[in-house]
């Protein structure tokens, strides 16, 4: 098989994939699923398909590995046309990650991982220690979860086995169908992690498809935003994507603007932190009142000896008692410094002072983080962007 | 009735030997039979309603019916009580092996596919072990009930327990008329409960861990 590298990186083991006025028309429907989608996936990047229910990024996925024949139109993988290969043949060399892993109940983690091995004739030996090197690589104890049954593992677990059932033989290519669907967000999140860690070891080329923006941001290489009957609202990086949306429809499905995913990539240290009035546990409370209202805040933040925050009150709750009273530090809730603006923007909403303490290292006081330091963040990022976009118009052009 | 027993015991256990060793045979063939045609109409769904007819139909046909209508084309003797007995003893397992067959969840053939699998390698990786458990349900159904039919094949002269109970009928009001057809009775459900076990035992083996519940 023939190698494409567009990085020029040597390690890259993906070959590159491409579409060419690919058609899928089913029978008695008006509208093709897929009208005419050409594009190319370099070889060895993770690129995401996205966009709408019924918008034909499954159908265009599954038309690779041929689960779905074209109507007409070429796919070619490393520059070879797929229909010149048997179905099953081409299959093998291809690896296919589906949501929840879909693993067979009646097959042990090891037997799931051999079958495409085994199909293609690997010996004992070398089988065996390939489930072993993959088992390591999605983070699974070999001896431990060798011999298990799917349905004594956990959903996250299952889908780990998926992903290294899918990189058994070694393909140079790999589809994903939404791999991380059946999972909770938590795990999605590691399991996201992980793969983006494979893939920098691995350098496949990795066809995703989601239906999720922000998974597909935080994974792919390129995205591809499909609008209805699989014509391309975008193709083109994430960071661009966000910038420059290519239409309305690429803005509306991105959703609540693009500063907004930035939020992700941001973290709490980068933002302005505001400074209201503090007091010490143990102080005469008037003092205290008298800052504040001096520097027209309404509340306090209460801090203990060592500087680290135990409350947050209202100056009419201060001024109950005599003494600023201790408080339970378990039960405030703070941000750390490395949380990302969009943890914060959580903290922040269910917050009734409209802001959220934030701590350094040994939960150090360091300020607080209001709404109104995250929108001037955004806008800076926005401006940012703008002016990348500005810079890049060419290359932005398709 | 004891002495009855033990002064025939060495016949009876013939005889229940013969009647086991029919419908196992029987439903054996039946098994194999039954999973072949459930996998055509697996393939060809167009087939399913047509199996589901004919199994719904076929088990309505009287023991007795069938047994009538194979004696011209077959004879008397073991041959047609083995028919028979067969013929019967499909019609549960084909209805659970389509069941079992279908019911396999698409996105597991999809994934099997996906990952290179020919068709023949779906069924007898994918297909056929998952639904295992379906079809052995239909085989201890059709097992029970293949027991009884093999008594009235007796009347054919067919090998096994029910040329007892024909006797006991045959004989009403005789001294050993009750006997007759209270050893046949009973040596038929003590059989049907063993072989039961049997395949209870024979499940668990040839059921995967991953599957079993």
């Amino acid at each position: 098989m023939t190698t494409t590298p567009t990085h020029g990186a040597d390690d890259v083991s993906g070959i590159e994939i491409e579409l060419d006025e690919v058609v899928k028309r089913y029978p008695g429907q008006k509208m093709a699923a897929v009208d005419s989608l050409s594009l190319t996936v370099p070889a060895g990047e993770m690129v995401i398909f996205v966009g709408p229910s019924g918008c034909g990024k499954t159908t265009s996925l599954k038309m690779i590995n041929r689960l779905i024949r074209p109507t007409s139109g070429t796919i070619r993988l490393g520059g070879e046309d797929i229909s010149k290969r048997g179905a099953d043949e081409l299959r093998r060399h291809i690896g296919y990650v589906i949501q929840g892993g879909s693993l067979f109940p009646h097959m042990t983690v090891a037997t799931n991982i051999e079958i495409v091995p085994k199909l293609l004739g690997w010996d004992k030996a070398r089988i065996a220690e390939r489930v072993d090197e993959l088992l390591d690589l999605v983070g699974l104890e070999p001896d431990r979860y060798r011999d298990r049954y799917p349905r004594e593992l956990s959903g996250g677990q299952q889908q780990r086995v998926g992903v290294a059932r899918g990189l058994a033989a070694d393909p140079p290519v790999i589809l994903m169908d939404e791999p991380f669907g059946a999972v909770d967000p938590i795990t999605r999140q590691r399991l996201q992690d992980e793969l983006l860690g494979i893939q920098r070891e691995l350098h496949k080329t990795i066809v995703m498809v989601t239906h999720d923006i922000d998974e597909a941001i935080k994974l792919g290489d390129r995205v591809l935003i499909l609008q209805e009957g699989g014509r391309i609202a975008q193709y083109d990086t994430p960071e661009m994507i966000l910038a420059a949306p290519a239409n309305d429809f690429v803005d509306d499905f991105v959703g609540s603007g693009s500063a907004l995913k930035q939020l992700t990539l941001s973290r709490v240290s980068e933002i302005e932190l505001r400074h209201p009035t503090t007091a010490t546990v143990g102080e005469p409370s008037r003092e205290a009142i008298a800052r504040a209202e001096a520097a027209g805040d309404g509340s306090l933040v209460i801090l203990d000896s060592r500087r680290r925050p135990v409350a947050w009150r209202f100056l009419r709750e201060v001024a109950r008692r005599d003494t600023v009273l201790d408080g339970d530090r378990e039960k405030l809730v703070t941000l750390d410094e490395r949380a990302t603006l969009n943890d914060a923007l959580d903290v922040m909403l269910a917050s009734s002072y409209g802001g959220a303490i934030v701590c350094g290292r040994r939960d150090q006081y360091l300020g607080v983080a209001d709404f109104e330091s995250v929108t001037d963040h955004m806008r800076t990022v926005e401006k940012a962007a703008a002016e990348e976009v500005a810079a890049d118009t060419g290359r932005a052009e398709p | 009735m004891w002495d009855f027993i033990v002064e025939r015991h060495q016949q009876i256990l013939y005889d229940g030997f013969q009647h086991a060793y029919l419908v196992v045979l029987a439903v054996a063939a039946a098994t194999v039979i039954a999973i072949l045609l459930a996998m055509l109409v697996t393939k060809v769904p167009r087939l399913d309603s047509v199996a589901n007819m004919l199994s719904a139909i076929g088990l309505t046909i009287p023991g007795f019916a069938l047994v009538g209508l194979l004696m011209p084309a077959t004879g008397i003797g073991s041959t047609t009580a083995f028919i028979c007995v067969c013929f019967y003893a499909t019609l549960p397992i084909l209805r659970n092996a389509v069941v079992g067959l279908q019911g396999v969840e698409p996105v597991l053939i999809e994934s099997a596919r996906g990952m290179g699998m020919g068709e023949a390698a779906v069924m007898a990786r994918v297909r056929l072990p998952l639904a295992w458990p379906v079809i052995l349900a239909g085989i201890r159904v059709s097992l029970q009930m293949s027991m009884g039919i093999a008594a009235i094949a007796a009347y054919v002269l067919g090998p096994g327990l029910g040329s007892y109970i024909f006797s006991g009928l045959a004989q009403i009001g005789g001294k050993n008329a009750l006997n007759y057809a209270l050893v046949g009775t009973l040596g038929v459900v003590v059989l049907a409960l063993l072989l039961d076990l049997l395949l209870v035992l024979v499940g668990r083996l040839t059921t995967s861990k991953g599957i079993r519940v």
